[in-house]
């Protein structure tokens, strides 16, 4: 019983990773005003990049770096065709999900089957063999550490620095923080390229720890559910976690009724996890007041300055 | 010695130049403005005063001229280069963040990280100082306009400003509103803080304001003190043609029929921080003009939207028109038994406003007008249908083929109000008939109202322009709260009685403000 619940545990850590990775950055991205749909896109690109890499060098951290370099690298070429040449984000974002999704493919089609060094665990001596927790807190790569550690100084930076004021001053109105002087098209680039340094990370975590191998659309939609998380979770940081979590635990479940043989056709139980998050997040976030307190009122508009 | 520092004036512009696209708003214009001095700045819309003083501000960068600020010769780059010389600027559209609280938003206008330390407790310091109440952790979705324009102010006297610029500070204030405002103007400029006040209101600017500058077209038209000039010397200096005042309406006996029936319309507003309808009820007989005097966001819009029918009533019988429970109809069914409206928002909600004039006026008049036969639009006589529009209502403009965001404020205002009036409406119902609107439309705007009401219409008009409700209606009530008060006649109301009635219920609605004031 003990195991069985360290393995829910484990795995449910592990799945929620990719997801608060990249949804974490489109949560910044969103709160400059700005939507970018292209998260599956550019998760894919990190995930190739990263694998690729890790196997050429045998060096896991380049890969993550290299995921890291795509990622962003994806986001500035939204950046450039939605905020500087102002195209429809929306259309530019799903532009950059179905340009990812090729170019990964392309990149990775020689890598297929192939396996790549893993991003090692992380042991400490004493912790890491305490029972229980042991595993759960102290067993996982250094990428979920670093997912959770950067969820937390996004959050308090969002709600308690300067910084944090002006991503949400640009977001709310990109006139009045232009006319307080406030440089709002380098501050959207700048979160946009944020977005997609984590977009990549995410990628990165699929291809070298998740699933340490290279599949066509590896992804599988966590991308877009990224995108919802931050949507109904209303753009709350610690939603965003729980949204996360709960993706994870009903991957894991569903996964194990399967293995249990449980006669639920297994197309309903895979796609459980995406149903399941997207209803519990809808019914956790129903208050009207807060959505329109919390959501960036410039979302998806672009900025032009009038000179 | 003289020190330019500290005497001569404060700021001198010379051959202020700047052309847009089409449109030259700035032709050589000059000003000069004194040390304590508040200053007036008036023209019509669209004469360029906008465009000067956001020169000052760094908003706008001129292509010619001159600025000379403490008797040095400057190039304001930005806002951040005015704030820093010692330039404030209070906008007529607040450029406030709405998600975000009092305290945030001022932290955000404020340069350094030296000056945001105990910034909640120089807000307080100031707003108590300068009689403006605020309360710091509030965000300012919940606030009312009035308060808004404080954050504005406050925002500005943190930094000590030399030159207060304020765009229209007046229009979203009530009578005592203002007299406090004025107050806190007046102690401004006794301290040492020039103003620049830019208003349609010549009243206003005539009582606050020691010199001024007119400009017409973006030129300089003339200088002059205003407290010497009489309402309407000044406006016609403004527009550069006489004005005739509108005769005053013989009071019309209220023993006709009923046109317009409100019984007990109680509306739930749809939108989170509206305000509900309470049990209101009015009588408006045919050919009577019924004001409807208030604070903006004490019930107007909903009651605009309820009567128009955008939001229908819960009761069919709770709205009449000419006899028929129109409570539940929408506004194509009201249209057809010959009710007739005109929002307060001209742009998204008035007119499309990438659409042509043509297609505007297809829009609101396609049934009384007949401009449709099978389905399809009769583009011939659409466009005839404008034209007179255009004609009878002098808008200027290329014609039925214009874009309607090409037409200014005014412009478009008179197209809106005429393509309603031209429907020969039994009821009218007017929101803010002239808000933002120059006072030659303005008084084109009237006289139409007028027109129609001789003409056995009844109309309602909602504003908070007091002086606008005292020309035109026969009766006056007031909504506070979302209830409307009795109406009374013109002749037994003043606008001390009616500001009494517009603020005494407001207040007692917004605790915040009444646990700050004290």
């Amino acid at each position: 019983m003990t195991a069985l619940l360290v393995a829910f545990l484990v795995s449910t850590i592990a799945a929620a990773t990719p997801l608060l990775l990249a949804a974490t950055g489109e949560l910044v991205v969103e709160k400059v005003g700005v939507l970018n749909l292209g998260v599956e896109g550019m998760m894919l690109a990190g995930a190739i990049a990263a694998f690729a890499t890790a196997n050429e060098t045998g060096v896991t951290s380049l890969g993550v770096v290299a995921a890291l370099v795509a990622g962003i690298a994806l986001a500035l070429l939204f950046a450039v065709v939605s905020l500087t040449l102002q195209a429809n984000q929306t259309a530019t974002g799903l532009a950059l999900t179905i340009f990812g999704r090729g170019f990964s493919a392309l990149v990775g089609a020689g890598y297929v089957g192939i396996p790549a060094p893993t991003l090692p665990k992380i042991h400490i001596p004493l912790l890491s063999d305490i029972p229980v927790l042991g595993p759960v807190v102290f067993g996982h790569d250094i990428l979920v550490y670093l997912s959770l550690a950067i969820l937390a100084v996004v959050a308090w930076c969002i709600r308690s620095t300067h910084l944090g004021l002006i991503l949400r001053a640009v977001g709310d109105s990109h006139d009045a923080a232009h006319a307080l002087g406030y440089p709002v098209v380098p501050i959207r680039y700048a979160a946009v390229a944020f977005g997609g340094a984590l977009a990549g990370l995410a990628g990165a975590y699929m291809s070298l720890a998740y699933t340490p191998l290279w599949a066509q659309d590896m992804t599988a939609g966590r991308g877009w559910v990224a995108v919802a998380l931050v949507t109904f979770s209303a753009w709350r940081p610690f939603w965003l976690l729980i949204g996360a979590w709960f993706f994870g635990a009903l991957m894991y479940l569903s996964l194990y009724v399967q293995a249990l043989g449980v006669a639920v056709p297994s197309a309903l139980l895979s796609a459980l996890p995406y149903i399941g998050t997207v209803i519990v997040l809808v019914l956790i976030s129903r208050d009207a007041r807060r959505i329109r307190l919390h959501r960036p009122a410039m979302l998806g508009r672009p900025f032009q300055s009038r000179a | 010695m003289n020190d330019p520092m500290r005497t001569g004036p404060l700021l001198t512009m010379t051959g202020m130049t700047k052309q847009y696209p089409g449109c030259l708003a700035n032709d050589h214009v000059s000003l000069t403005v004194e040390r304590n001095q508040i200053h007036a700045l008036l023209g019509e819309n669209g004469a360029g005063k906008s465009t000067l003083v956001k020169t000052i501000y760094g908003v706008v960068k001129p292509d010619a001229g001159e600025i000379i600020w403490q008797g040095q010769k400057v190039a304001i780059q930005n806002p951040g280069h005015a704030q820093r010389l010692g330039v404030g600027m209070v906008f007529q559209h607040f450029s406030l963040f709405e998600a975000l609280t009092v305290t945030e938003n001022i932290a955000l206008g404020l340069g350094s990280a030296r000056e945001r330390i105990g910034l909640r407790e120089r807000i307080v310091r100031i707003s108590n100082e300068y009689g403006l109440p605020l309360d710091p952790d509030r965000v300012v979705h919940d606030l009312s306009v009035g308060e808004r324009q404080r954050i504005e102010i406050v925002r500005c006297l943190l930094q000590n400003p030399k030159l207060l610029i304020m765009d229209e500070p007046t229009s979203v204030l009530t009578p005592s509103e203002v007299k406090k405002l004025f107050v806190t103007l007046r102690r401004l400029a006794a301290e040492g803080c020039s103003i620049l006040y830019i208003s349609h209101k010549l009243e206003e600017v005539r009582a606050l304001c020691s010199a001024a500058t007119i400009m017409r077209f973006g030129k300089n038209v003339g200088e002059c003190a205003p407290a010497e000039k009489t309402v309407k010397e000044l406006a016609e200096i403004m527009i550069n043609m006489t004005l005739h005042a509108p005769t005053p309406r013989p009071l019309t006996a209220s023993s006709k029929p009923p046109r317009l029936v409100l019984d007990k319309l109680t509306i739930r507003s749809p939108h989170h921080f509206g305000t509900d309808l309470k049990a209101i009820s009015l009588s408006l007989a045919g050919g009577e003009i019924l004001g409807i005097a208030g604070i903006a966001g004490n019930g107007q819009s909903e009651l605009m939207d309820a009567l128009s029918g955008e939001v229908p009533a819960g009761k069919p019988e709770s709205i009449m028109i000419d006899g028929v429970a129109a409570g539940h109809m929408g506004p194509h069914e009201r249209r057809g038994i010959h009710g007739c409206f005109v929002p307060e928002e001209r742009n998204g909600h008035g007119a499309v406003t990438a659409m042509t004039l043509a297609e505007n006026a297809f829009l609101s008049g396609f049934t009384r007008q007949a401009l449709v036969r099978f389905g399809i639009i009769n583009t011939r006589k659409t466009a005839a249908f404008a034209e007179h529009i255009i004609r009878s209502f002098d808008v200027r403009t290329t014609g039925p083929k214009a874009e309607a965001r090409s037409l200014s404020g005014g412009n478009l205002q008179k197209f809106l109000v005429g393509r309603e009036v031209l429907q020969d409406p039994a009821v009218l119902v007017i929101n803010q008939p002239t808000w933002g609107v120059d006072a030659g439309a303005a008084l084109a705007i009237h006289e139409a109202i007028m027109a129609l009401a001789e003409a056995g219409a009844a109309v309602m008009i909602i504003s908070q322009d007091l002086d606008e409700i005292f020309v035109l209606a026969d009766r006056i009530a007031v909504i506070a709260g979302g209830r409307v008060s009795a109406p009374v006649l013109k002749r037994e109301a003043t606008v001390e009685s009616i500001g009494r009635l517009m603020g005494g219920t407001a207040a007692a609605e917004a605790p915040g403000e009444m646990a700050l004031a004290e």
